[in-house]
């Protein structure tokens, strides 16, 4: 018989119960609600956790499932933040030319209202036009179908140009991280139309609700965030759970094997990269307007690295894993860097953990890859009692009990 | 009978070295064949030739009744045509249940969303319980592949092969590791497949070709030394020298 998708995968039901727990344990203890537990930076903090979550799941996808190391998706997740932020830019510095320009004696034209805009928005770059890539940005319809079509694109001309020619393990990896650093250093440039290193910012005002105050908004932000979060997972479990899931962890454990059963490896690493993007880029949309700034140094090539380490530490290859790397590296990750641990005086050196959280994340991350493969993901088996034997290698004989090359050698 | 498969003039050479020189290979619909032949004949090599894992330097490989050449394909349409392998090395997905690696070689739409939008049906359940219980792994369903044994991984290869529905089989060393009974199954399983498709074996133990009671063919340094049946083939002179020669 057929059983649904949450009687076939019980996670999928527990991961959105403990999230709409979460979710709404933040909202009563917010300021918004009046409770004042939880301050609207931390919800915002909450909410941005949410969406790197969802990016990890994406990563997951595409590296944990399908075994290809992309060091590149925060490109997707960054151009997914530019996207929308060139809306919320445009729209809230067009409100506030508006209005100030509604006292004039001579009511402004059109022209005049966009010139303005460009003005203020390009003034920091010393220009003042409109680039031709924010034709569409007076539209929040267009530049959200921009968010999920511009990265989408990406991904697609790059993952054809990559897969299509076999390149696979280190080389694509080093590939992505080219590409994302390209990217960077592309819109770092004054005149690569999106205000080079200043970045778009303001982006937590919202256009036309600047009456609502913005502990109101983040917990909006938070909804959402836990929406997307919530409907990638169930996204994600289906796509994996499967035949299409197991095609996707054949390529990941002996891909000429899945082409030798007549399924054309390119075409499923290509559609897993691209829908990773634009999952990719819709957590960065939601991202941004919650962190109000977005810039280059975003998307550096580092960005996608802690991608990889999140979910390595979370426990690749099972969604929950990916979430709860992502969640607790990120915010560990905030407090040690956020300089609320004090630092340790050693008399000869102080340990300042604001510059030491790196080696530590570093060290941890080694030491996962090393012993722990599961990562933390892993801690559920020993509760669940889930311990198959792990039997790789070549068998030294015939008979189901043989040893195995590893278990002979240990 | 008509030719399904029609190897002629192939040559391949790694780095100077000819695997295989000037090879020519028939078979018909509904044929077995054995390949015997030294380490390093270029059996292996003759099997990655066909299904397009290695591109030859010269020759043809012609497919089918509408003669297509197999030289354009990729290794994916090759599989779709109707080639399947068996690799020398069982390789099956480890980490997947026996169940899974079966539905999954099962003959059905192979496009990313077909797959994708793919729901398993009753018939679906049906064929591959009736695939297993052919290999014999009925009771092993719902295990994880690398847990099995070594001969039932083979078996596993052979009945996820058998759920392509190909029309040619390649299988490189079926036998290899494998206990006396477990040997006979196999003849039997490989037998009962030529007779509604091409077969091509490919094995050292003369034992279990013989069982085979098939046309033989004898590679020697990457062509066809002798062809013909197995006691033709064994007082041949040349195959002589070389399998005492060595
Ligand atoms: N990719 C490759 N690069 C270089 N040499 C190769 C390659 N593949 C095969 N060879 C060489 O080609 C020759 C034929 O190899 P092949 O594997 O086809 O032999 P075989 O008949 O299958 O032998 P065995 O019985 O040991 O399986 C061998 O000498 C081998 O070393
Ligand atoms: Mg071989």
């Amino acid at each position: 018989m057929r059983k649904s998708l949450f009687a076939r995968n019980p996670s999928v039901l527990i991961f959105l119960t403990c999230l709409a727990l979460f979710t709404l344990g933040v909202t009563v203890l917010s300021e918004a609600f009046g409770t004042d537990m939880i301050s609207t930076s931390f919800v915002k903090t909450l909410g941005k956790t949410l969406c790197l979550c969802l990016i990890a799941l994406a990563m997951d996808l595409v590296w944990g499932y399908t075994g290809i190391l992309s060091l590149g998706h925060f490109a997707f997740f960054g151009l997914g933040g530019y996207m929308i932020g060139m809306w919320l830019m445009y729209e809230r510095t067009r409100d506030i030319i508006v209005t100030s320009m509604a006292n004039n004696p001579i009511p402004p034209t059109d022209s005049e209202v966009v010139a303005a805009i460009g003005n203020q928005i390009f003034g920091v770059v010393g220009s003042s036009d409109f680039p031709l890539i924010w034709g569409f940005s007076h539209s929040l319809t267009l530049q959200l179908i921009l968010v999920v079509a511009v990265p989408g694109l990406l991904a697609l001309i790059f993952g054809w140009l990559a897969f299509r020619s076999r390149v696979t393990g280190v080389y694509l990896s080093i590939l992505t991280q080219a590409m994302t650093l390209a990217l960077a250093l592309y819109l770092f440039q004054n005149d690569s139309g999106l205000r080079g290193n200043n970045g778009l910012s303001g982006l937590q005002n919202l256009p036309g609700l600047d009456d609502v105050p913005q502990s109101v908004v983040s917990i909006w932000f938070l909804w959402a965030s836990a929406l997307a979060l919530g409907l990638g997972y169930i996204f994600a479990a289906w796509v994996v759970s499967g035949k299409f899931g197991s095609v996707l962890r054949g390529i990941r454990d002996d891909e000429a094997r899945v082409r030798f059963l007549g399924y054309s490896v390119e075409g499923y690493k290509l559609f897993i990269f691209t829908v990773t993007a634009i999952i990719s880029a819709i957590a960065g949309a939601l991202y941004y307007p919650q962190a109000g700034i977005i810039n280059p140094a975003e998307i550096a090539p580092i960005a996608s690295i802690y991608l990889a380490v999140w979910v390595a530490i979370g426990g690749r290859g099972r969604l929950y894993g990916a979430v709860i790397g992502a969640a607790f590296v990120s915010l560990v990750s905030t407090w040690f860097t956020g300089g609320q641990v004090p630092s340790i005086p050693l008399g000869f050196y102080t340990i300042d953990w604001v510059d030491w959280w790196q080696v530590v994340l570093g060290l941890s991350f080694v030491l996962v890859t090393l012993f722990a493969p599961k990562g933390i993901g892993g801690l559920f088996d020993l509760i669940s009692g889930r311990t198959s034997p792990n039997r790789h290698g070549q068998d030294l004989g015939p008979g189901a009990g043989s040893l195995q090359e590893q278990e002979a050698e240990s | 009978m008509s030719t399904l498969l029609e190897v002629s003039g192939v040559s391949v050479s790694f780095d100077g070295f000819k695997a295989i020189n000037n090879l020519s290979f028939q078979i018909g619909n509904a044929e077995m064949r054995a390949i015997i032949g030294p380490n390093g004949a270029g059996k292996t090599t003759f099997m990655d030739i066909v299904t397009g894992k290695t591109r030859p330097n010269e020759g043809r490989v012609i497919w089918g009744e509408k003669s297509v050449s197999l030289l354009k394909m990729s290794e994916a349409q090759i599989a779709r045509a109707g080639v399947g392998r068996k690799f020398q090395r069982p390789t099956v997905f480890e980490d997947q249940s026996v169940f899974d690696n079966l539905l999954m070689a099962l003959k059905k739409q192979r496009g990313p969303l077909s797959v994708l939008l793919y729901r398993k049906s009753e018939e679906d359940t049906a064929k591959v319980q009736e695939l297993a219980a052919e290999i014999g792994l009925v009771d092993q369903l719902p295990r994880k592949s690398g847990e099995l044994s070594h001969g039932q991984k083979q078996w596993l290869e052979i009945g996820m092969l058998l759920a392509q529905d190909p029309r040619l089989l390649l299988v490189d060393e079926p036998a290899a590791g494998m206990t006396p009974e477990e040997r006979e199954h196999t003849t039997s399983i490989l037998v009962e497949a030529a007779k509604t498709r091409a077969v091509v074996v490919v094995e050292h133990d003369m034992e279990f070709v013989r069982r085979l009671n098939c046309k033989v063919t004898v590679l020697h340094e990457g062509s066809v030394l002798a062809e013909g049946s197995l006691d033709h083939v064994t007082s041949n002179q040349d195959v002589i020298d070389v399998y005492l020669g060595r």
